[in-house]
């Protein structure tokens, strides 16, 4: 329901800390930092973009974690796999499989 | 472009397809349901549907603004453009919405003073470039753009602008899921919750639905790994009989949302007593309106709008599609009677509304049909 | 048929905007209204430019007009484009534009100094596109009736030698060349216009693609089936025609479809399509697939057609429409365009 898209801050207005420029591959516009008020934006960082208004700081340690969660979806799978041929799947149907025992094959 | 390249890539993306198609029990039909409009859009801009399962269905829900808007309003916003001293100013995607008497496109090329804006800013900024006209924000959105309005209205102030007002339609999103889930033909596995709402209002809002309503809601972001991932997520509470709210969409979203942005809002708006949503009806507390302290800048407090209530035609089935009782194409009216070109329908005016994505980017359209018609 | 009363379909009560943006609303117009009434015998699907024959000899003939605000922007103007435009619909229904007449609708009090810059524009770019500008006419209306300038340019051109096209030629396993990138064009109109408070280093890239056009006549002339410049409504709007006019699909690998990052940030950012967007300096071609490399490797030979590609291929299905598909295996469908592009917040 909302558009916004991730771009670079490259500039914060020198008269006026709330305004700043952000780069989105090459193209640039002006956007208010009034909601990232609790926040301490700098150049360089990255923001999510809506409407002309920053609305929040993205994290690159969240991002290359779920990065990393991304490319071990596969071998995890794989993990689970050696672990269903123990035949637990069977046990349960899926609606009533133990929520312990899903959280322990999950994570 | 950082932050989107790499959750579009191809790889990556089969695998999370293989890790559904794992998940997924083949006995099982899931019915999920993405809440919000961008991810629909999504959804058909990226051909996912082709990535899942026959047995993983998506039920697109009620998050788009532009759709849920009542006719009359726009009507009303627009009855305003009658004084040549005002200037309204809306998002591009309001542009093409139809009132009974046109769209804001429509009234603009019969030579009524309407703007597009990108932001509220840009709309504030209308004003101060036109200090002898008054300029009207038609203020259209969910949790995410309720802000942006908010901090605008606090600068008009500031600045004491009296040539500046907001016509408010924000509506919120969780009394919409809550009519949805009250809904009595509804059965919904889980949910792909709002992430762009939800950098606003956190995730804590949606911990009922879990609770309560015992369905998994996946907070999720708006690139194709991140939707797949979600449906990972979901699929994984599922086989683990769990219900529980998870945030997908740490990148971006934090739990406890955005405080300042909540500040913002609840320092200039208050929640409506009810308010109609086009193909749900009325739903209380479900809209906010702006309080008398800025009513100053609230058009509807400052000038007379005529109160229009126009009803959408019976054949049209919106509210069914809305709660997914109905796909798109199983509406009487889709492709014939209600195109994106001549919406009858809310679901078809914006191209994130489920009917007009459908239409757009779904190979499972009457084409013939449509060909006949536009000629 | 000439007997017969013409069947006019266009039943709206009034012209809109839409109805001169180039998508469905433009088609609904000309189809139920113009075609009916003013072209009742011809065959075919229309084009861009009409082919006829004088005392034999066959001609093509073409007609456009420019209505651009701004004038002036990044990489042209409105009096390149009037030229450039006129000369581009003539190269894409295979012919060479030998000479153009112009017709000026100039507001009254519109500067000299800003009609002198266009109508110096146009002498260059007649000049660069080899085209001679053979006559013309001027009406001045009241200030306030006008925007400023809009001009109207009519060309003739000589067709080329062993080229024939048409839309029922296109055969499945045909494939779809691009000149280059993009939706330069169009977004850098979006920008020049200020309201969005977007800036980019980019320019439009209005030129005559004739060169290229020659240059593909020469390597794989009898294997061209179609031509056309994207230019209102982008890509996707002209391979729907295509695709309406052939009745089979066209498929295209979204991987392939050059667009400059600039072009890419502005739609990330304003929620629009590139496909959409209007060009002015590129073409699309449907080559079967025998000489498709042959045309491709002399487009990329040819000066400014260095990133020329092969975008997709026409198959039987989805008949009448355009599907995109990506690399990991999704698949849309990409409608023609409804009026203007609209940026998007949601």
């Amino acid at each position: 329901m909302c558009l916004a898209i991730p771009g670079k801050i490259i500039e914060i207005d020198a008269h006026n800390a709330q305004q700043a420029m952000v780069d989105v591959v090459g193209v640039r516009r002006k956007v208010d930092l009034g909601l990232l008020a609790e926040e301490s934006i700098r150049p360089g960082d990255w923001v999510l973009i809506h409407v002309g208004f920053a609305m929040s700081k993205i994290s690159e340690a969240e991002a290359a974690d779920q990065m990393r969660t991304l490319m071990i979806l596969g071998e995890s799978a794989a993990a689970l796999e050696e672990v269903e041929g123990y035949g637990l799947e069977n046990e349960y149907p899926p609606s009533e499989y133990p929520a312990s025992k899903s959280r322990g094959l999950v994570s | 472009m950082k932050y989107v390249d790499e959750f579009r890539a191809p790889e990556l993306i089969s695998k999370a397809g293989e890790e559904i198609r794992r998940l997924a029990d083949p006995k099982h039909h899931y019915r999920i349901m993405e809440v919000c409009g961008g991810h629909t859009h999504a959804i058909y801009r990226f051909g996912l549907k082709d990535l899942l399962p026959e047995n993983v269905e998506l039920i697109h829900g009620p998050g788009c603004p532009v759709c849920v808007l009542p006719m009359g309003r726009i009507d009303d916003g627009l009855s305003l453009t009658a004084n040549p001293e005002f200037i309204f100013a809306a998002f591009g995607d309001m542009m093409r919405v139809p009132g009974t008497h046109g769209s804001p496109l429509e009234y603009k090329a019969r030579g009524m003073d309407v703007r597009i804006v990108y932001s509220p800013a840009d709309a504030l900024k209308l004003a101060r470039l036109n200090p002898q006209k008054h300029v009207v924000f038609f203020a259209i959105g969910f949790e995410t753009t309720a802000p942006s309005t908010a901090l605008t209205i606090i600068r008009a102030r500031a600045e004491g602008l009296p040539n500046f007002s907001v016509f408010c339609n924000h509506v919120t999103i969780i009394p919409a899921i809550r009519a949805i889930l009250d809904s009595p033909d509804m059965r919904l596995d889980g949910f792909v919750g709002p992430g762009h709402v939800s950098t606003v209002i956190g995730c804590r809002p949606y911990e009922w639905i879990a609770k309560d309503q015992g369905k998994p809601v996946v907070v999720s972001g708006f690139e194709p790994l991140d939707i797949l991932q979600s449906i990972v997520m979901l699929l994984r509470q599922l086989r683990g009989g769990q219900a529980i709210v998870e945030n997908q969409y740490k990148r971006v979203v934090p739990w406890e949302g955005n405080p300042a942005a909540l500040r913002a809002m609840a320092e200039v708006f208050e929640l409506r007593p009810y308010f109609e949503w086009r193909g749900l009806g009325f739903i209380s507390q479900s809209a906010l309106k702006i309080r008398s302290a800025y009513g100053e800048w609230d058009s509807e407090q400052r000038f007379t709008v005529p109160g229009v209530r126009v009803t959408d035609p019976k054949a049209a089935q919106c509210g069914e599609v809305l709660k997914g009782v109905l796909k798109p194409s199983q509406c009487k009216l889709f492709g014939r009677e209600c195109t994106p070109e001549q919406p009858v329908g809310a679901l078809m005016v914006s191209s994130e509304g489920s009917c007009a994505a459908h239409y757009n980017y779904s190979q499972h359209r009457p084409i013939t049909i449509d060909a006949a018609a536009s000629l | 048929m000439a007997t017969t009363a013409p069947k006019i379909k266009f039943r709206e009560p009034q012209i809109e905007m839409a109805h001169g943006a180039g998508g469905k609303a433009s088609r609904r117009l000309v189809e139920g209204l113009f075609a009916p009434l003013l072209f009742a015998g011809a065959q075919g699907p229309l084009s861009d430019a009409a082919h006829i024959q004088i005392n034999g000899t066959r001609i093509a003939m073409t007609t456009d007009s420019f209505v651009v605000s701004p004038l002036r922007f990044p990489g042209g103007s409105i009096g390149e484009l009037a030229i450039n435009g006129t000369v581009n619909d003539l190269a894409v229904s295979g012919a060479r534009a030998e000479a153009i007449v112009v017709t000026f609708v100039l507001e009254a009090g519109l500067p000299t100094d800003i009609l002198e810059a266009e109508v110096r524009a146009m002498g260059q770019a007649a000049e660069a596109a080899g085209v001679r500008i053979a006559g013309g006419d001027t009406k001045v209306v009241e200030h306030g009736k006008a925007d400023r300038m809009y001009i109207t340019t009519t060309g003739v051109g000589r067709l080329l030698p062993g080229v024939a096209i048409s839309p029922e030629s296109v055969q499945p396993g045909d494939k779809i060349l691009l000149s280059g990138a993009i939706g330069d064009h169009g977004i850098t109109i979006l920008l020049a216009r200020g309201e969005l408070d977007i800036e980019a280093e980019i320019r439009s890239d209005t030129r005559s693609v004739f060169p290229l056009v020659q240059s593909i006549v020469r390597a794989a002339g009898g294997g061209i089936r179609w031509m056309r410049d994207p230019t209102r409504g982008g890509v996707a709007t002209s391979l729907n025609e295509l695709a309406r006019d052939c009745g089979r699909g066209i498929v295209l690998s979204e991987e392939k479809i050059p667009v400059r990052d600039a072009v890419r940030g502005a739609c990330e950012l304003l929620g629009l399509d590139p496909l959409h967007i209007a060009n002015e300096g590129q073409f699309l071609a449907v080559v079967s697939a025998d000489q498709a490399d042959a045309a491709l490797e002399a487009l990329r030979r040819a000066p400014g057609g260095a990133e020329a590609v092969i975008i997709g291929e026409v198959r039987d299905e989805p008949a009448g429409s355009v599907l995109v598909t990506t690399l990991y295996g999704g698949s849309r469908l990409v409608d023609m365009l409804v009026g203007d592009p609209l940026p998007r917040i949601c």
